[in-house]
């Protein structure tokens, strides 16, 4: 693990809302190509974090580097132009748009042509536009969303938009994911899925950070855990580590569970 | 299919000066057709990306303006004893700077306004259309205040070889105002298909997930904002050299709202919604005319628009188009919103 180069780095981050301690002091790396997940109870300000790391929101103290690049201050479609791509737990989607649509305005970093080229219809915006197609035909078929491509993405089962959030910010050809509770909502054989899909995007070497509450997923998954709690990292190391661990024990089943 | 009613509709509208010799009929037309063009300008900025404009026609009166003053010249003095004097321009040029000037203010409203949106853009577009009217009326050296700014010079088309073609006659100006429109709605349908056209979709649909693919709301809608300004200068141009007068009231507010009128009965967010329900609300008071004073006619177009947006509340090319789709596919079952746009942009 010591042998990958450092992809992000959070230093000292802290988030308060008022008097509301959101994240008190978060310190971690996460090292290119690796599957790193942060976990923690509700609360525990996991969102927050995946908030100050894709320019939502500022920090109240402390700063995000990606790949040498200090995020703060940045918004989020800068970010967005460094590679850093998010998916949301709740707005996966442009609901009105087909699925298919929804990833030719996924592919926006990749379309961009000037306008006049555009509006003229010259050659160069053509073979643009044709190329897009295609992507966005690969990407549907990647999720195995063929049958729906041509249906409004709002109309998609829940699960359905989750694959459509996960394959909107593959069309924006991330360096580094971030995905925000990709399986919840989702039943075992759609979880398992997402788990291959999880596997096939870091083989294209696209690191990722994971926020999840499905703890069988995340132990699976994970090259390395960071647990948070009340806004604190309590914990860090391999699945095998956490299972074990008992400040993290604690925090999940209780005091009791962990004298127990 | 879509071709062939487009192509359709533009040989209709062509045809219309062979059969019609009505010159007050073809006057109605005209005007109406210009308003078309501001109304799709509009459109774009409404309909594409969920801003309203309510001082839409600053831009259409500051095009009106730049162009016949361009065409007349003027000699103004400025602040320190400077004088300030023009010579008169054929007005073909006063249109291009109708367009650049009028794209320029929509550059300005776009950035004072766009870093807040909604409820703001809104106010300032007012606010600005109302400063606009108020300096059109108090700089009389410039405009002649109240007095209007008259014998604005008709159109001069240079024909290479040929000379010049002045456009004086009624016919000759249906076919320019018909040209410009066709150019216009060329051009919105283009962008809106474009890249750029799929960033404002994004952008009026989940702003949130717009902006994480990497979509930039400032430059996106400002961007916007500048050609549909620029739109709407055009078709003041074309007005101020048509009827060949311009005053201060032309900025009035009642001119904003006749083009929202046209938009949202047409349907917002379709690129033939702004040509029907303008056809419809500009001819309107031509067919009144005869049967009602002016106050009865301006509770009749409340009638209309209310009976349209009751009957077909998605405006009538949407509606239309979904009711054509349902019938069609044999299915209601998708959430009518939905299937609403796909038809929508099926039709566009």
């Amino acid at each position: 693990m010591t042998a990958r180069s450092v992809a992000m780095t959070i230093e000292q981050v802290a988030v308060r809302f008022g008097g509301l301690v959101a994240i008190s002091d978060m310190s971690f790396t996460v090292g290119e190509g690796e599957i790193v997940s942060l976990i923690g109870p509700n609360g525990a300000g996991k969102t927050t974090a995946f908030n100050v790391m894709t320019g939502f929101l500022e920090p109240s103290a402390g700063r995000v580097t990606y790949r040498d690049t200090a995020l703060n201050g940045l918004k989020p479609h800068q970010i967005a132009d460094l590679g850093l791509i998010r998916t949301f737990q709740r707005t996966s989607v442009f609901p009105n748009d087909t699925v298919y649509d929804n990833l030719l305005i996924g592919l926006h970093r990749q379309g961009r042509v000037r306008l006049l080229d555009a509006i003229l219809g010259l050659p160069g915006a053509r073979a643009s536009e044709r190329k897009l197609r295609q992507r966005a035909s690969e990407l549907i078929e990647w999720v195995g969303l063929e049958r729906r491509a041509h249906d409004a993405a709002g109309s998609l089962s829940y699960g359905e938009q989750r694959l459509v959030g996960v394959a909107l910010a593959l069309a924006a050809e991330p360096s580094m994911l971030l995905l925000d509770e990709p399986v919840s909502g989702m039943n075992a054989s759609e979880t398992h899925r997402f788990v291959e899909l999880i596997r096939d995007i870091r083989s294209r070497g696209i690191t990722i950070l994971l926020v999840e509450h499905d703890m069988p997923m995340v132990m699976t998954v994970s090259d390395r855990i960071v647990v948070l709690n009340y806004g604190r990292i309590i914990a860090e190391g391999s699945p095998d580590v956490i299972r074990n661990d008992p400040a993290v024990i604690e925090a999940y089943l209780g005091h009791g569970a962990a004298r127990a | 299919m879509r071709i062939v009613v487009t192509i359709l509709a533009v040989a209709a509208l062509a045809s219309v000066p062979l059969w019609l010799r009505d010159p007050y009929l073809l006057n109605a037309l005209i005007t109406t057709g210009i308003f078309i063009i501001g109304a799709m300008s509009l459109n774009l900025l409404l309909g594409f990306t969920g801003q309203l404009s309510l001082g839409h026609i600053a831009f259409f009166g500051i095009g009106a303006y730049v162009s016949a003053l361009t065409s007349l010249g003027f000699d103004i003095g400025l602040p320190g004893g400077v004088r300030l004097v023009h010579e008169p321009w054929p007005p073909i040029v006063g249109l291009v700077f109708a367009i650049l000037i009028a794209g320029l203010c929509g550059y300005f409203v776009g950035l004072l306004s766009f870093r807040v949106r909604g409820a703001y853009f809104v106010i300032v577009t007012i606010s600005f259309a109302e400063v606009v009217r108020l300096v059109a009326l108090n700089w009389v050296e410039l405009t002649q205040g109240p007095l209007a700014l008259t014998n604005i010079p008709s159109i001069v088309l240079p024909l290479s070889g040929f000379g010049e073609l002045t456009l004086r006659t009624k016919l000759q100006n249906y076919y320019l105002v018909l040209v410009v429109a066709l150019v216009a709605y060329l051009l919105i349908a283009r962008l809106v298909h474009s890249h750029f056209g799929r960033a404002m979709r994004g952008l009026m649909e989940n702003e949130t997930l717009a902006v994480s693919v990497g979509i930039d709301v400032t430059k996106t809608l400002t961007l916007a904002a500048v050609i549909s300004a620029a739109i709407a200068g055009a078709a003041g141009s074309l007005y101020a050299h048509y009827i060949r007068i311009i005053d201060p009231e032309v900025f009035a507010f009642i001119n904003t709202v006749t083009m929202v009128i046209m938009v949202i009965s047409g349907g917002k967010g379709s690129l033939a919604g702004p040509v029907v329900g303008g056809l419809i609300f500009g001819l309107l008071p031509v067919a009144l005319r005869p049967i009602m004073a002016p106050e009865a006619q301006w509770i009749a177009y409340g009638g209309v628009l209310m009976a349209i947006l009751f009957v077909l509340p998605r405006g009538i090319v949407p509606s239309l188009a979904q009711r054509l789709v349902r019938r069609r596919s044999g299915t209601a079952a998708l959430a009518p919103v939905a299937l609403a746009e796909t038809a929508a942009k099926e039709q566009a």
